[in-house]
């Protein structure tokens, strides 16, 4: 395949370029039907994460979604997907009625970033992350997650904590921007394709890693071809993975997850 | 995330330690705030705040942990590992070695069981020494097993966090060590324990939006840094230049996030009474 030739820095163009497909097109073509409810009940409505309720033949799920926007008006309006605190307590809202009415939680994560704003920090951005985390660890249900973009930093994990973490193949998921890297590392911000080289950023990279379960095929060719079969795998995986999951108990779920992010990153006894 | 300003505290810190703070060598301090040139010891009997305005400089582990647990009860967890370099980063393993020379740490926490007052508690100190306390496997490791250790000995678990956040040399792990040691801390909940989150200059990033955020009851130092994006990050994404006081413990506190700013020498005292409020009258002596 012509995919595997791409360099890494080639995926995050890939993954950032606005034609790619966003977490709402995902959820309109693999769901029967999709509602979005809205609101955190506490300050705002913050449109970087999207959440509601879906279906597929019957089977209800709870999603939770972060939002690029598709033109320049909805990407202010969702401000580049970069979601403020209320974002991730919208999610946490979610996440709770999705464990109350025993919903399966579908979550797509594409964001270069929680956003870093005076407004964000005032609002608590690291709490409400840990917050976000914390309590998607504890869900009695199902989860899983689908890095379709940018998965970038915090931002990102926080609604990344899942039982089974699905990656498109070419999304990228990583500590933060290959930018930032270089700058922090290197104190030289122009070395960012080589960071990205360094990063392992890739879907390839991240199942080696086990940080992900598996990389979803994103067949070269027609964008909207492309697009239809990449649907189509995932609505066949959120199937068969929900009716795996469901065969455990609320316990054996909880715990499922738990070992899969406990026994993250190996190290040497000295 | 680690931010630039941060990164440059850290040089500063470096460039202190070398010659100043904590290290039996030269005798004479100049303090970053107030740019007064004090004489070491004067500081050191200060807990470690400076006799002429006050500032706080950073503690040592060693420096905390005779400040909040009494002495000789300190046990350091027999928990001894090291990083695989899930990056493969050639000169990563190299600086660590140098470190671990230079500080006589082997990484960014140290956990351990000891004494406060008299009661027996679970403690991870972090040391901005050793890469601005950034977690990356090891730190989210030692910080997971000590949570662990709180549930397995019913001990209520005290974690001082001093961090740039994530460590950027192990990457993405390092990212995954923040749902790592949150994972845990839902465990700790369940158990019923009791866990307090001391925030001390600098917490940032990854550190801030996973367990030092998750305490039960979250403490400061005053006029400590804290915050889940940098500052100059901040400034570039929006513009424009930040508020007085944004980002310290005290603005904290009037949003709502920390629970009480505790000065230093009130710390232990403040550890011990809030265990007490958490134990039921049937367990109190």
């Amino acid at each position: 395949m012509a995919n595997k030739k791409l360099t890494a820095w080639e995926k995050v163009e890939i993954a950032r370029n606005p034609k790619r497909k966003t977490s709402l097109d995902y959820i309109e073509a693999i769901f029967d039907d999709f509602m979005e409810l809205h609101g955190d009940r506490n300050f705002k409505d913050d449109r970087a994460i999207v959440c509601g309720l879906a279906s597929i033949k019957g089977q209800n799920f709870t999603i939770i979604a972060e939002q690029k926007g598709r033109t320049t008006k909805e990407n202010i309006e969702r401000n580049f997907g970069m979601p403020n605190p209320e974002s991730y307590r919208k999610a946490i809202r979610f996440m709770h009625q999705a464990e109350k009415f025993k919903r399966p939680v579908i979550t797509f994560i594409d964001t270069k970033g929680a956003y870093p704003g005076i407004g964000a920090e005032e609002r608590g951005q690291g709490e409400a992350i840990a917050k976000s985390m914390f309590e998607m660890a504890k869900l009695k249900v199902p989860v899983i997650a689908i890095v379709i973009g940018e998965g970038s930093s915090g931002g990102a994990l926080a609604i990344g904590v899942a039982n089974k973490v699905f990656m498109l193949e070419n999304a990228i998921y990583s500590i933060l921007s290959p930018e930032g890297y270089s700058s922090i590392l290197w104190k030289d911000s122009s070395r960012y394709k080589e960071a990205a080289e360094k990063m392992k950023l890739t879907a390839e990279d991240l199942y080696n890693l086990k940080v992900i379960d598996k990389i979803i095929k994103e067949p070269v060719g027609d964008a909207e071809e492309s697009f239809k079969k990449v649907v189509n795998i995932l609505k066949k995986e959120i199937i068969t993975t929900i009716a795996e999951l469901s065969n455990l108990s609320e316990k054996e779920i909880v715990q499922n997850r738990y070992e899969k992010f406990r026994n993250m990153g190996e190290y040497m006894e000295v | 995330m680690i931010v630039d300003k941060i990164k440059k505290r850290e040089a500063q810190n470096v460039k202190a330690k070398k010659s100043n703070v904590d290290i039996p060598i030269g005798k004479w301090v100049k303090c970053d705030n107030c740019k007064e040139i004090i004489y070491k010891e004067k500081i050191r009997e200060n807990l470690s705040i400076c006799p002429n305005c006050g500032h706080y400089f950073r503690m040592h582990i060693g420096r905390r942990l005779e400040l909040i647990i009494d002495e000789g009860t300190y046990k350091r967890f027999d928990i001894n590992i090291e990083t695989t370099n899930p990056l493969e980063l050639e000169d990563y393993p190299k600086k660590l070695k140098t470190l671990r020379e230079k500080t006589g740490l082997d990484e960014a926490v140290s956990c351990g069981t000891g004494n406060i007052n008299g009661e027996k508690v679970v403690i991870c100190i972090m040391d901005s020494g050793f890469l601005m306390g950034s977690m990356g496997i090891v730190v989210g490791e030692k910080i997971t097993y000590a949570i662990e250790q709180a549930i397995k000995q019913k001990l209520p678990l005290i974690i001082f966090s001093v961090s740039g956040g994530a460590r950027m040399q192990e990457g993405i792990i390092s990212l995954m060590q923040m749902a790592k040691t949150t994972s845990a801390l839902t465990k700790l909940d369940e158990a019923g324990l009791l866990y307090i989150s001391v925030l001390t200059d600098p917490t940032y990033g990854g550190v801030t939006a996973s367990f030092a955020s998750l305490g039960d009851i979250v403490l400061a130092e005053p006029h400590a840094m804290i915050g889940f994006a940098g500052q100059r990050v901040i400034e570039q994404t929006i513009g424009e230049s930040l508020p007085e006081g944004f980002q310290t413990a005290e603005f904290l506190l009037e949003h709502g996030f920390i629970d009480k700013i505790v000065e230093r020498k009130d710390l232990k005292n403040i550890l011990y009474r809030l265990i007490q409020f958490h134990k039921s009258s049937k367990d109190k002596k």
